[in-house]
């Protein structure tokens, strides 16, 4: 218990320390000013503006912005289906493992490039090693990107004065790329090595057990998509079981390191908000809105897994520990299902399925809230922004004044594009489970019966639409409605936040910026941080209180009562 | 059409840059700096494999330590298929399951409470470890089966309990597989 606890605080104080002490080389990186890397990079960065025909002084409004972004993510879902489609033509497959069928490949294709990560199949037996790596492994580090590219271009908007620019995107991608994840991956890479995770190309090893049993063993390059994987709050495993896959993470040390690359560069955009905008008080009210939301999140998630399963009687130690790894107990499960699911990650480093039902719907909820406690990299700050407009909105409306925000008027057409990005995941996740219900098809695939039947569907899309990825795993998501319909949901969850923000900063950088003055919001103050905790709480409890009381809150009654299904 | 021209090439030199100079800096760096390590802590026997330090194996013979429940594969730790039950906490399949484990253990180890890590099953199915309670809970009666003494079984048991790190990161732990070939190497391989 206090050896928990250390973990947690230790981890948190870690976490906000590294993250802000990096903050300053990641400002230089995103402005474009000359940093501790350029001697070594700023050649290979103007060879890639070169090859590409790329221009990148280039200033680009929001609708140019956002079309070389969907354009770019577009052809990556088409490379992507190209490759894992014709794989049993392409070498790097010493298992010789065949092509995906359509639907799963397109499936593979949207979940990777919208950084959600969703597999319906299972990696050892799927993919090879050509695929995990030239696609796969890529995709994770460009959907990070992509996500920081945009929070920075909103970044932009909010402080820029009555300029139509926010960037220039192919800069904003092949920066992020270039000096913050490659470095980062490849020192994590080499580290996870150390501890145990396997980077080779050999065919799988057949050993002979002690008992004489044949055991064939899976082999591959895991360690360098094991970093980015989870610097880029992808979560996409190179095996079944993610991170509970002893050669994913073999350690209680690599799990800490794991957790803490899930929420790093997410925490750090928040420092990297106050140093641009130049008002470091700005980033630290939202980070501490998120960090009092974590904690209560990771608070209840512990309290619930160690309180356990009633149910189970005639032993000692933990009564929750079915889906969990021994190396890794309680805490540091509790601690990555929590920040993995804060985060737009999804890896996972035990079987969500099996946790006790108030801790799976702490996963849940932060899910439906859009992944905005701290979450994914850049999806969880422009995400927050959508959740501050609207609180800001709400404080204009108690007292009559027309809300601003950083100097910025917020007027109907930023509310109108707010409301659509809080809105449309939520819709997704509501909609799809709903009708999943109706569909045989869709029920057969529900593994547990009782409630839990209705969380597995509802965790599915909940983890789809805000580009998650974990999963109640038991359901079987390889169907061709759950190829499709989840596939929908991780495109609107993605782009149709992604779209309307940048809409919003394009519509914000074309202000002026009025003067603070007596009647103004403001949003560094205690007052705005319980406003925008509560605004975010509310909104949640109002959408989706209904599903969950169906789902973990009554198999949790059930579950002290003793019933089971 | 300038920005789609743009938008694939800019693709195609990232997927050389990410998809293959990245994972093969990597993978020579690690087979440098850490050979057994990126190639799978494999151990070997007379030089057949007999498995990896990583991965679990199963364990049915009298004599072995056992390892975890595993969901991988039809009789489990098959590392093709790694994979939790995913049986919900209020599912009757899983009480079920439990219930058989845990009568299982009580014909072999006696009537006594039983660790929760042996009757649970792991998320990855090839979880490697029990728990130090689970390894001192057999320690008495694979001692009996191995026709050793009871304390010399615990020292070497206690020489495998790998700590927390600094004291609170994980868990306290036995690796199943390094213990039971210990056994074989002091006590003697059983069943020639």
């Amino acid at each position: 218990m206090v050896a928990d606890i250390t973990l947690f605080i230790s981890f948190l104080i870690l976490l906000l320390g590294a993250a802000k002490a990096y903050s300053g080389f990641f400002t230089k990186v995103l402005v474009g000013e000359k940093n501790v890397f350029t001697p070594l990079l700023l050649h290979v960065e103007n060879s890639l503006y070169r090859l590409c025909g790329i221009n990148p002084q280039l200033e680009m409004n929001w609708k140019k912005y956002a079309l070389a972004l969907m354009l770019f993510n577009g052809v990556g879902i088409v490379l992507v289906l190209v490759v894992v489609l014709s794989q049993h033509l392409l070498p790097l497959n010493p298992q010789g493992l065949p092509a995906l069928p359509f639907e799963l490949a397109f499936n593979t294709a949207v979940s990777f490039v919208t950084n959600t990560n969703w597999q319906n199949y299972s990696g050892e037996s799927t993919m090879s090693y050509f695929s995990q790596m030239f696609v796969l492994s890529v995709q994770n580090f460009l959907s990070a990107s992509t996500g920081i590219a945009v929070a920075v271009a909103f970044m932009r908007g909010i402080i820029s004065k009555e300029s139509e620019s926010i960037g220039n995107f192919w800069a904003d991608m092949v920066r992020i790329t270039l000096y913050v994840l490659l470095p980062l991956s490849l020192v994590s890479a080499l580290f996870l090595i150390s501890q145990g995770v396997i980077q080779n190309f050999a065919p799988y090893v057949s050993a002979v057990t002690l008992e004489g049993v044949n055991q064939s063993i899976p082999m591959g390059p895991v360690a360098s998509q094991e970093a980015i994987k989870m610097l880029g709050t992808n979560g996409g495993g190179f095996f079944n079981a993610n991170s509970a896959h002893p050669f994913e993470n073999p350690t209680s040390l690599s799990n800490f390191v794991q957790v803490f690359s899930i929420l790093f560069l997410p925490v750090s955009l928040l420092f990297v908000y106050g140093k641009m905008s130049q008002k470091s008080g700005e980033g630290r009210s939202i980070l501490i809105a998120m960090v009092v939301l974590f904690v209560l999140m990771l608070g209840s998630h512990y309290a619930s897994e160690k309180f356990g399963n009633p149910q189970i009687s005639g032993i000692v130690g933990e009564s929750a520990m079915e889906g969990k790894e021994v190396r890794f107990g309680i805490a540091s499960t509790s601690l990555f299902s929590v920040a993995t699911t804060a985060a737009s990650c999804g890896a996972v480093n035990a079987m969500h399925d099996s946790l006790t039902p108030l801790a799976g719907m702490v996963t849940m909820v932060q899910m439906m809230l859009g992944e905005i406690v701290i979450g994914g990299v850049g999806a969880g700050f422009y995400g927050m922004m959508a959740y501050v407009i609207l609180s800001v909105f709400i404080a204009g409306l108690m007292i009559g004044r027309t809300p601003e925000y950083m100097g910025k008027k917020i007027e109907a057409k930023e509310m109108t594009y707010t409301v659509i990005a809080v809105l449309l995941p939520g819709l997704c996740i509501l909609l799809f489970t709903g009708l999943s219900l109706l569909i045989p098809d869709a029920t057969s695939s529900i593994s547990n019966p009782g409630p839990h039947g209705l969380s597995q569907v509802l965790y599915a899309f909940s983890s789809a639409s805000a580009n998650n990825g974990s999963a109640f795993a038991g359901l079987s998501g390889n169907t061709l409605y759950y190829n499709y319909a989840l596939a929908i949901c991780m495109f609107v969850g993605r782009f149709g936040v992604i779209i309307p923000m940048l809409a919003i900063a394009g519509s914000l950088a074309r202000k002026k910026v009025v003067p603070f003055g007596k009647g103004t919001l403001n949003t560094q103050s205690a007052l705005f941080i319980t406003l925008l905790v509560a605004t975010i709480v509310l909104t949640g409890a109002l959408t989706f209180f209904p599903s969950l009381a169906l789902g973990p809150v009554i198999e949790h009654l059930m579950m002290l009562e003793r019933i089971s299904f | 059409m300038k920005t789609l021209l743009q938008s694939i090439k800019l693709l195609l030199v990232m997927t050389f840059l990410l998809g293959g100079v990245y994972p093969l800096v990597v993978t020579n760096v690690g087979a440098w700096v850490f050979p057994t390590q990126s190639s799978g802590l494999l151990l070997e026997e007379n030089g057949t494999v007999i498995g990896s330090q990583l991965i679990g194996q199963n364990f049915s013979k009298e004599g072995y330590f056992i390892a975890r429940p595993s969901a991988a594969g039809e009789d489990g730790y098959d590392a093709l298929s790694s994979s939790g039950s995913n049986l919900a906490p209020t599912n009757k399949l899983l009480l079920d399951r439990i219930d058989a484990s845990k009568e299982a253990l009580h014909v072999r180890f006696g009537n006594g409470v039983i660790p929760s890590d042996l009757v649970m099953a792991s998320g990855s199915g090839l979880d490697p470890h029990i728990s130090k309670l689970a390894a001192l809970y057999q320690v008495q009666v694979i001692a009996k089966e191995r026709h050793v003494d009871e304390v010399q079984m615990l020292e070497l048991v206690n020489q495998y309990i790998e700590r927390k790190f600094l004291g609170f990161i994980g868990e306290e732990r036995v690796n199943v597989l390094l213990l039971n070939r210990a056994l074989d190497k002091n006590f003697g391989v059983l069943n020639p």
